[in-house]
């Protein structure tokens, strides 16, 4: 055929050019739904409690992922900065990813567990009298907003039908589930019999009488890559 | 009668000087939010605690503002231009001019009321609650309608070459933005993505970089071959090129995402076919970039008196650059070197300040005139204008190399002890003079505009002083 043919018809050149631009995102895109490493389950991951998740609507609010990556690449100085490399298991229950682009900040894939809770405080309320060096903007905000979480159960059932697996009973009890991770001498057996004991029940935001966004942030904060046991997962894999 | 066809009078100028105006108002309002982020990393103290205009809230409005508002608007101006006269026919109809100009405005209006108050999807370049996603395939909609159907009265058998690079932009943008942004409503400001982790990200990165590709590059490049052989007076260097260009650039651009996922749970196939398309991509650039400068050739003189043309020919060097500097660091070695750092954000800045706002300033000076049937105010003031463009992109992507590349090194550099020599907070120490400086080349940036800007308002308002009569 000639171009001449092509390029004095609009159906055509149109639909050639649609052709020709979707070869390339299916040859990639397709197979990633598919093969083992991208679609393995790896022992540990579990779908984030309902106060992580409402932490990390906030993460995504603060647009916290235009400066902090979450995702260690497999270098020896990452390694040893930040952690395990990290497995596409890791961000399953992710709705979008947040592995970020650019490291004004450090990045946060394993950053769970590695300050107290306290440092989170007095860091997210100005973050230079932690880090001197820090360009990070203080959030005053997130202590003196009271969380909202009026959907979690919304939130829950709309991301179980795009695929995270949350129980029936992870839902109805999201309400009671999320207080009694926020607030810590309240009962929460049932919470950890429903997200695992490894879950961590503290006073995140330094007010024991309420729960705020700082609650929620540094709840997920502190849960961030810290869900598998890689003693384990290496014998797993070699 | 043919000849009645061809006058000014047959063609729908209104809603061209319509996104032509607010094209430059959102270039003003984008490069000012990029300084005022620039700012804000030099000086972290600058937000005064306010959580509206926090680096984390604003740096998706500087991208939206730039990209969607002040590119997009020039997008529907060129586009109409262009499709109008080399089709020597009216748009296709008038009330879907004014929807895309009125939708497209809205959606801006949306995006910089949402943005501030934390409403956002938290995907790069896709920030936009569903509700402006939705509002935007309507709009998109109605602008291929009124793209095609104008095409469609061409009065030539052929389809003029900028129109198929106008036509690719369109039908891929679609298909991007519908696919990338499937999502399950929770409320009527929230939602969740259908797709998680790692198929989220390579979706996101086939979206990102193809936004990059065919919004800011094959649209700019449809441009581009419109108003360099006018402003020149000379024809398309090659029209063979520009076949081959075409296809390829089509064809290579869709596969390069991957690259921005280096290193990353992301398999490693996938990064290397990202990689391998990355840098045969660099050959259609540069064909581009060839088929436009050259179209030059016999006429180099003209550049010494027409600043517009100047203009052009920085813009495709820029081009140029840029387009070598992304395979480059599409290589997984480089990528290891500069992913994370300013480097990248230094590329992005000499793509987009250098290549794509610059075609469009000269774009918009060639093409305002003649909407009012006038010349330019001021030349003297164009040629100022290209002077603090050109220097302000220079500071700022100099600036972001020394940076971007001393941050990489120091995060991998080990002392004797075989120790990390640096914390991650001296890295951030060291960069504090050069987002200083970058802030200055936007500075420098930004008034060259606000010259554009004055130099524009004058042409405007005393267009009827110097008429031109109609050829």
């Amino acid at each position: 055929m000639k171009h001449e043919t092509i390029e004095k018809s609009i159906p055509l050149m149109a639909i050639l050019t649609f052709v020709v631009v979707l070869i390339g995102g299916i040859v990639e895109i397709v197979p990633l739904f598919y093969i083992e490493s991208t679609i393995e389950k790896v022992e540990g991951m579990r779908p984030y409690t309902p106060l992580e998740l409402r932490g990390q609507d906030i993460y995504i609010r603060e647009g916290c992922y235009n400066c902090h990556s979450q995702m260690i690449r497999p270098f020896r100085d990452e390694q040893e900065r930040y952690g395990h490399y990290s497995l596409a298991a890791e961000s399953m229950y992710d709705h979008p990813f947040q592995w970020g682009s650019k490291r004004t900040g450090p990045d946060l894939a394993r950053v769970g567990g590695k300050y107290s809770n306290l440092w989170h405080q007095a860091h997210m309320k100005n973050p230079r009298d932690m880090v001197p060096e820090s360009v990070m903007p203080a959030y005053p905000w997130l202590v003196e907003n009271d969380l909202e979480y009026g959907n979690i159960t919304k939130r829950m059932e709309v991301l179980q039908l795009v695929g995270v697996p949350y129980s029936k009973e992870q839902i109805e009890n999201a309400v009671a589930d999320l207080k009694a991770q926020a607030i810590p001498d309240s009962d929460s057996d049932a919470l950890l019999a429903r997200y695992g004991e490894k879950v961590t029940l503290q006073n995140f935001d330094g007010e024991p009488a309420r729960i705020t966004e700082l609650d929620a942030i540094v709840a997920y904060l502190q849960v961030l890559g810290t869900m598998v046991d890689f003693s384990s997962y290496q014998a797993q894999a070699r | 009668m043919g000849q009645k066809n061809d006058s000014i009078a047959t063609y729908d100028y209104g809603i061209v000087k319509m996104f032509s105006v607010m094209s430059i108002a959102y270039a003003v309002v984008g490069f000012l939010v990029g300084i005022i982020l620039a700012l804000e990393l030099a000086f972290p103290e600058l937000n005064g605690g306010i959580p509206y205009i926090s680096f984390g809230r604003l740096r998706p409005l500087h991208t939206s503002a730039v990209i969607f508002a002040f590119g997009g608007s020039v997008l529907f101006a060129t586009t109409y231009y262009v499709v109008q006269r080399t089709c020597r026919a009216r748009l296709f109809s008038d009330f879907l001019s004014k929807l895309t100009f009125w939708g497209w405005n809205l959606i801006v209006v949306l995006v910089v009321v949402t943005y501030p108050l934390g409403l956002s999807q938290g995907m790069e370049y896709a920030e936009m609650i569903w509700p402006i996603d939705l509002l935007i395939v309507v709009v998109w909609v109605a602008y291929f309608i009124n793209f095609v159907g104008t095409l469609a009265k061409r009065k030539d058998q052929h389809i003029f070459v900028a129109n198929w690079f106008f036509l690719a932009f369109i039908i891929t943008v679609a298909l991007l933005h519908i696919i990338n942004n499937l999502a399950v409503p929770v409320s009527i400001t929230a939602s969740y993505p259908v797709w998680s982790g790692v198929q989220s990200a390579m979706i996101q990165w086939w979206y990102g970089h193809n936004a990059v590709g065919f919004f800011l590059t094959a649209a700019f490049l449809g441009m581009m071959y419109y108003f360099v052989p006018k402003q020149a007076e000379r024809p398309i260097y090659s029209y063979r090129l520009s076949i081959v260009h075409f296809w390829s650039l089509v064809f290579l651009y869709i596969w390069a995402g991957p690259h921005h996922l280096h290193y990353t749970a992301l398999p490693d196939w996938a990064g290397t076919l990202g990689a391998t398309f990355s840098i045969m991509l660099l050959l259609p650039s540069w064909g581009g970039m060839i088929n436009g400068i050259m179209t030059l050739s016999g006429a180099w003189h003209k550049l010494r008196t027409d600043p517009i043309l100047r203009f052009f020919i920085i813009s495709l060097s820029f081009y140029g650059m840029s387009t070598f500097e992304g395979p480059m660091m599409a290589i997984k070695e480089v990528n290891a070197l500069s992913h994370y750092t300013d480097w990248t954000v230094g590329h992005v800045h000499s793509g987009a300040l250098g290549w794509v706002a610059m075609v469009s300033f000269a774009s918009l000076y060639h093409m305002i005139p003649k909407l009012w049937g006038t010349t330019i105010h001021s030349v003297k003031l164009i040629n100022l204008h290209f002077w603090l463009a050109t220097v302000g992109v220079v500071i700022y992507i100099v600036a972001m190399w020394i940076s971007g590349v001393m941050q990489g090194l120091m995060w991998r550099a080990y002392d004797d002890f075989g120790n990390l020599t640096y914390s991650f907070a001296e890295t951030v120490a060291a960069m504090h003079p050069y987002y200083f400086i970058r802030a200055i080349g936007g500075i420098v940036f930004l008034l060259g505009a606000l010259v554009m800007v004055y130099n524009i308002y004058m042409t405007i308002s005393t267009a009827k002083d110097r008429p031109v009569v109609a050829a």
